[in-house]
Parts: C-alpha cells; sequence; structure tokens
C-alpha cells in the first residue's frame, strides 16, 4: 500500500499549539486564525444553530440535500422502527420523559441536525447501570428500520464503580436520527459499541456523547458498513482527572455510499488519556468517507495523553476518503499529542505479488483487508463480534466485487 | 520432467506516450527440471521484462509466441494459476504488502501451492528451519511483508519462499543485486538447496558473473536487444565477465536504441 496522498484520497491536518500567555494567531499576532471555525454551541434549542447552507466547516463534506429535513426538521416522522433490548440482571431499561433531567446530562446537541432530533425524540430510552455492578453479558439494543423517518434518543448511566458493554445494532431501512448519550461514573467503565449496517438508501445520523469521570474509561467503537448517508459525530469530555476514553471505527464505503465520522476530544480535565483508530477501506465509483478528527487540549489540561489516528484503503479508482486531524493544543505541558493518517491504495503490483505466489486475487483481496482492519477489530475485544466483523468485511468485499 | 518452452517470444509494453513498445523479440529456451541457465546481458535488454511476462505481469501483452508447461499453455493461465502450475518467480523489487505478516503470508501461499493447508505444527518447524538456514531471525516471521526489509532482507525473503513452496521451474531476477558478498553467499546457498534436490529448473537472470561464482549454471544465454544472441556452456560467462556485453550491444541495432526509452524499470 503506498502511503500517499493519492487521487481519490484528501488529507488535511492541523495541529495549534498555544502555550500559556503566547498565542500563536488571532487578534494582535498578525497571524490567521487556525481554526476558523464560529465558537462551538451546545443547545437544546433548535434556533441557537444557523441554518445549514452546506458550506460550513462543520457541513461541507455532507450531502445536505440529502438529509434537508433532518437539518430543518421539516422530516416527519412517520417511520416504522422497532428498537428491542434486553437487560441482564441488574440493568434497568426504560422510556422516560423529555423532561427527564439525565437527558443532556453528558452533552447537548452541537449540531442543528443533533438539536432537531432532540426536539423530535419525545423522551429517551434510559439504561441504567447501578453502581458497582459488573456486567459481563453485553446489552444488546436493536434498532430495526422498515422504512420512514424516526428520531430517538438513548440515555446510558454507568454509575460509579460499574462496569458494562452497550451494543446498538442499527438494521434495516430508514431514515434515522438519534442521539446516544453516555454518563460514565467515576472509575466505571463503558464499552459502547455502534454497529450500522443498513440497507442500501437509508439515512442515519447521530450525535454520539460520552462524559467520562474520574478515573473512569470509555471505549466506543463505531462500525458503519450500510447505509447511504451515514454521519456520526461520536464526542468525549471529562468530569474529572484520570479519565481514558478510546474511539475505535471501522467503516467500508461502497458506490454511493456517504459515510462520515467527525470525533472530538476535548481534554479540559487533567490527567486524560485519549486514542482515536478509525480505520476505512472504499470500493466502489463514488464512494466516500469522511474522517475528521479534533482534539482540543484546554489550558487546564496539563498531562494530557492523546493521539489520533485515521487509515484509509482505496481498493478501486473513482473513490474518495477526507481525512482531516485537527489537535489545537492549549498548554504546553502534556505527556504526547500526536496524530497521524493516511490513505493508501491496494495496488496491481501488490495483487500481482500475492497472486505470484498462488493465491488467487479475491484471496489475495481479501487478506489485504482483513489484515488492514485487524488491528482495529482486536481493539474492540469482544471475541462474538470479531468473527461477525470480519465476515461482514469479507461480504463487503465479495459484493463490491461482483 | 517437468520442462519450460518458451518459443518464439514477443512481448509489447505500453509506454507514457500512449504508444507500444516490442521489448521481447522472438525469444526460444527450454528449461527442465534439474537444470540451471543463467540469462546474462547488460541493463535494457528486457531480461526482466522476460522473467515477469512468464510470471504473467498485467503490464506485459504477449503478442505472440508461447509458453508452455509441460506442454500447457501457461499464457492462457491467471497469474496465480501459473504460480500453483510450478512457476516461481523470485523479484528484483518484492512488493511491500502492509499489515499482513510474512508467516500469514508465507502460510497463505504454501496452502494455495500444495493445495492444502500444512499442519501449522509442521508448518510452524518447516518454516523455522528454513529461516534459520537463511539466517533469519524469527522475529522475522511476524513482520509485514516487505515494509521496511533491507535489500538483503527482501532477497532472503523471496529465497525463503522458493525453499518452501518448491516450485518446478524458478526464475530469479537479479536476485544478486544489492547484496554484499555474506548475504551474497547465503542466498545463494538457498538456492543450490533447491537445486540439489533436483525437481527445479532454474532461470538465473543477472547483469554480472557475481553470483555465479556460487551458482555454477549449466547454460549461459547472452541476452541483448530483447533475444538470446548466443549460448554456450558456463565458460561463456567468464568471457563476458572479461569481455563485457559491447561486442553484443553495437550490433544488436535499433532494438536497443528503442529499448532505452522504456529502460527496465524498477518495478514493474
Amino acid at each position: 500500500m503506498a502511503e500517499q496522498n493519492s487521487p481519490g484520497g484528501v488529507t488535511a491536518g492541523s495541529i495549534a499549539v498555544h502555550e500559556r500567555g503566547v498565542p500563536l494567531a488571532g487578534p494582535g499576532t498578525g497571524r490567521k486564525t487556525p481554526d476558523a471555525r464560529p465558537p462551538a454551541i451546545e443547545s437544546r434549542d433548535v434556533d441557537d444553530f444557523a441554518p445549514v447552507a452546506g458550506r460550513e466547516e462543520d457541513w461541507r463534506f455532507t450531502p445536505v440535500k440529502a438529509i434537508r429535513g433532518l437539518l430543518d426538521g421539516t422530516a416527519i416522522a412517520d417511520g416504522d422502527i422497532s428498537i428491542a433490548w434486553d437487560a441482564p440482571d441488574g440493568v434497568t431499561i426504560t422510556r422516560v420523559g423529555a423532561d427527564d433531567k439525565r437527558i443532556g446530562s453528558a452533552a447537548l446537541p452541537a449540531d442543528r441536525a443533533a438539536a432537531v432530533a432532540l426536539a423530535k425524540s419525545e423522551g429517551a430510552l434510559l439504561i441504567s447501570i447501578p453502581a458497582d455492578l459488573v456486567v459481563d453479558k453485553a446489552i444488546t439494543v436493536s434498532v430495526k428500520g422498515s422504512g420512514g423517518t424516526a428520531y430517538g434518543h438513548l440515555v446510558i448511566d454507568v454509575a460509579h464503580g460499574a462496569r458494562a458493554t452497550v451494543v446498538l445494532d442499527h438494521a434495516g431501512s430508514g431514515t434515522f436520527s438519534a442521539g446516544v448519550e453516555a454518563v460514565v461514573g467515576d472509575s466505571a467503565h463503558l464499552t459502547l459499541i455502534s454497529l450500522q449496517d443498513w440497507e442500501d438508501g437509508s439515512t442515519h445520523l447521530g450525535q454520539h456523547s460520552a462524559l467520562v469521570g474520574r478515573d473512569a474509561s470509555f471505549k466506543a467503537a463505531h462500525v458503519t458498513l450500510g447505509g447511504s448517508v451515514v454521519r456520526l459525530t461520536p464526542r468525549v469530555r471529562y468530569s474529572g482527572p484520570g479519565g481514558d476514553a478510546e474511539l475505535l471505527g471501522l467503516y467500508f464505503a461502497d458506490e454511493g455510499q456517504h459515510l462520515e465520522h467527525r470525533t472530538l476530544i476535548d481534554h479540559q480535565a487533567a490527567h486524560c488519556k485519549s486514542r482515536v483508530t478509525y480505520k476505512g477501506a472504499l470500493q466502489g465509483k463514488s464512494a466516500r468517507t469522511v474522517w475528521i478528527g479534533d482534539v482540543v487540549i484546554g489550558a487546564e489540561a496539563i498531562g494530557t495523553d492523546t493521539y489520533e489516528l485515521n487509515r484509509n484503503l482505496l481498493l478501486s479508482d473513482g473513490a474518495r476518503a477526507d481525512s482531516v486531524p485537527n489537535l489545537e493544543i492549549l498548554t504546553g505541558e502534556v505527556i504526547g499529542a500526536g496524530h497521524a493518517s493516511t490513505t493508501g491504495r491496494f495496488d496491481d503490483d501488490q495483487l500481482f505479488y500475492l497472486q505470484s505466489r498462488g493465491i488467487p486475487a479475491d484471496d489475495a483481496r481479501r487478506m489485504v483487508v482483513r489484515a488492514f482492519f485487524a488491528e482495529v477489530i482486536q481493539k474492540i475485544g469482544l471475541p462474538d463480534l470479531e468473527e461477525r466483523l470480519l465476515a461482514a468485511v469479507d461480504a463487503e468485499l465479495a459484493g463490491a466485487s461482483a | 520432467m517437468a520442462t519450460l518452452e518458451i518459443r518464439d517470444l514477443h512481448v509489447s509494453v505500453n509506454v507514457p506516450s500512449g504508444e507500444t513498445q516490442e521489448i521481447l523479440r522472438g525469444v526460444d529456451l527450454t528449461v527442465k527440471q534439474g537444470e540451471t541457465h543463467a540469462i546474462m546481458g547488460p541493463n535494457g535488454s528486457g531480461k526482466s521484462t522476460l522473467a515477469y511476462s512468464i510470471a504473467g505481469h498485467p503490464k506485459y501483452t504477449v503478442t505472440s509466441g508461447e509458453v508452455l508447461l509441460d506442454g500447457e499453455d501457461v499464457l492462457a493461465m491467471k497469474v496465480d494459476e501459473r504460480a500453483r502450475a510450478g512457476l516461481f518467480l523470485a523479484m528484483q523489487y518484492p512488493v511491500e504488502v502492509p499489515g499482513v505478516s510474512v508467516s500469514n503470508f508465507l502460510r497463505t501461499a504454501a496452502t494455495a501451492i500444495r493445495g492444502e493447508a500444512p499442519k501449522l505444527r509442521l508448518w510452524v518447524k518447516e518454516m523455522k528451519e528454513a529461516m534459520a538456514e537463511l539466517h533469519m531471525d524469527p522475529t522475522f516471521a511476524e513482520r509485514n511483508v516487505n515494509e521496511g526489509f533491507s535489500g538483503g532482507e527482501k532477497k532472503r525473503h523471496e529465497i525463503l519462499q522458493l525453499e518452501l513452496l518448491k516450485p518446478k521451474i524458478a526464475i530469479l531476477d537479479e536476485t544478486d543485486s544489492g547484496l554484499d558478498v555474506d548475504a551474497l553467499r547465503v542466498v545463494s546457498q538457498g538456492v543450490n538447496r533447491v537445486r540439489e534436490a533436483g525437481t527445479t529448473g532454474t532461470l538465473l537472470i543477472t547483469h554480472y558473473t557475481r553470483i555465479l561464482r556460487y551458482i555454477q549454471p549449466d547454460y549461459v544465454h547472452v541476452f541483448v536487444g530483447g533475444r538470446i544472441v548466443e549460448e554456450g556452456g558456463p565458460e561463456l560467462a567468464d568471457r563476458l565477465e572479461a569481455e563485457g556485453y559491447e561486442r553484443y550491444v553495437a550490433g544488436a541495432g535499433p532494438a536497443v536504441a528503442a529499448e532505452a526509452v522504456v529502460g527496465e524499470s524498477p518495478a514493474p
């Protein structure tokens, strides 16, 4: 795989470092502000967000025409989307009303689509894991669409010292805009897996926010394989020092798919750690992926240790992967802050080399793609899921080359 | 007895200007199991093109002639089918395959060539022994294929595959290039182990006679301007060592001039 920004793979990135009292950019420095975004807004109120034209930094990669109704709220919730779950012993899963205090406790909507989704969701599904409970079995929430539009909201409340794994399994067809928020209590752990295995023609938007407590850990894995337009924004914030967050992503875009993941790690507490590892494969004309990795390290967030990585593998011509890491550092006292972004190509010479050793072309391709994704799949750390994901990746390859 | 027959092979390549350029201009050669043939020629003579054409690289178009392995039409086979039929090409510039470990790659290749997966326990032993003979550290197996390998490591890895896959016909393209004396000896010993088994025919492509001090050919062919211009025994190599290729190149005519445009590209 040639590690280069070959046609079809687009990488941009920036690191802005502002030492205390020494602004590198902005008014009076004679330099342009490195991050020209408007100040981040978080609000329940849709009107606090300007209507989306499509050229905004947050939306410029997204096919906004295709999701217009989810941005302005004109998409009527006429959908038939079933949500099923099973709760292991000790775990409570209930519906709560829109006025429940736990809604918005991890984070408020940070873009217009998320605000519309929350406003339309009429309450939330609440998963509560009581203090110090260790739940061995994964808590599965299956979301299955049968056409139409639906909004939703899920709150996962992991009380202090508890440990749990939640698997969100999205399948079927439809248009789904839903927020997920997780409050991970002090010294607690949550693994959140979100699978997007929608049928063609489906749309899925979602802000997935986590608030990570003192000495708590949070691991999220977003696996996006199906759907015509999928745009997810996993966001992490820390409510105390010593937190650890790992965001994993795996996506495979075929012809006509737009798969977008925008991660944000907001380091404002001291001595927290974060790792972002996203890998994507693209095959087919007009297959499109976007990864935007924002990391902010605030002035108080001393001792921060962060690294983000995105790798894309282009399996055919005509696909395009955008990859933009942004690192903004407001303190000089970090342990580590880095990013890597590469877009490579599985080329004819690699195929020839493997084939010349007797390996059939399809097997060679599968071998390279499986190897490419292995790192992320292993990090997810759920053996049951591992096989399913490898099989899903194989199916993607088989489908795309058919 | 396995036999590779190359008859009147003509091969062209597309050049960046959009035209096609004929590189091989009627190659005739027969290699039998157990024999070692050296193909020697100056840069740009088409030696590597011959190697890659036999292996089936898509860059090259065979315009006429035939290649037969035990009477079977090699040119009608896909690249992987040629390998499974018993052809092996040790490349001058082996390709990096990120993310795929050497051990995974070797086992997958052995499974494909042998038609069944080698028993894991026996396979690990077989691989370790072969690596030890080539003076390769065991950690090598966990590295990604050719990624970050030194020139010597790449060549050892190619010969490791040769020893594990045991082809009927092995084509070694400039295996000596970029090797220091110690590495050349180790690699040559690997090739000689395969030759001594007597089941492989070897086609050794080289510019220099250096490797022939370690691997004694039965036949030497001088390759200039896309064809074989002289054939003989090992003594021919000694003469080339003393005289160089000038004698042949001068008489090769426009073929050489034309080919200089294409060159012997580093990675076809």
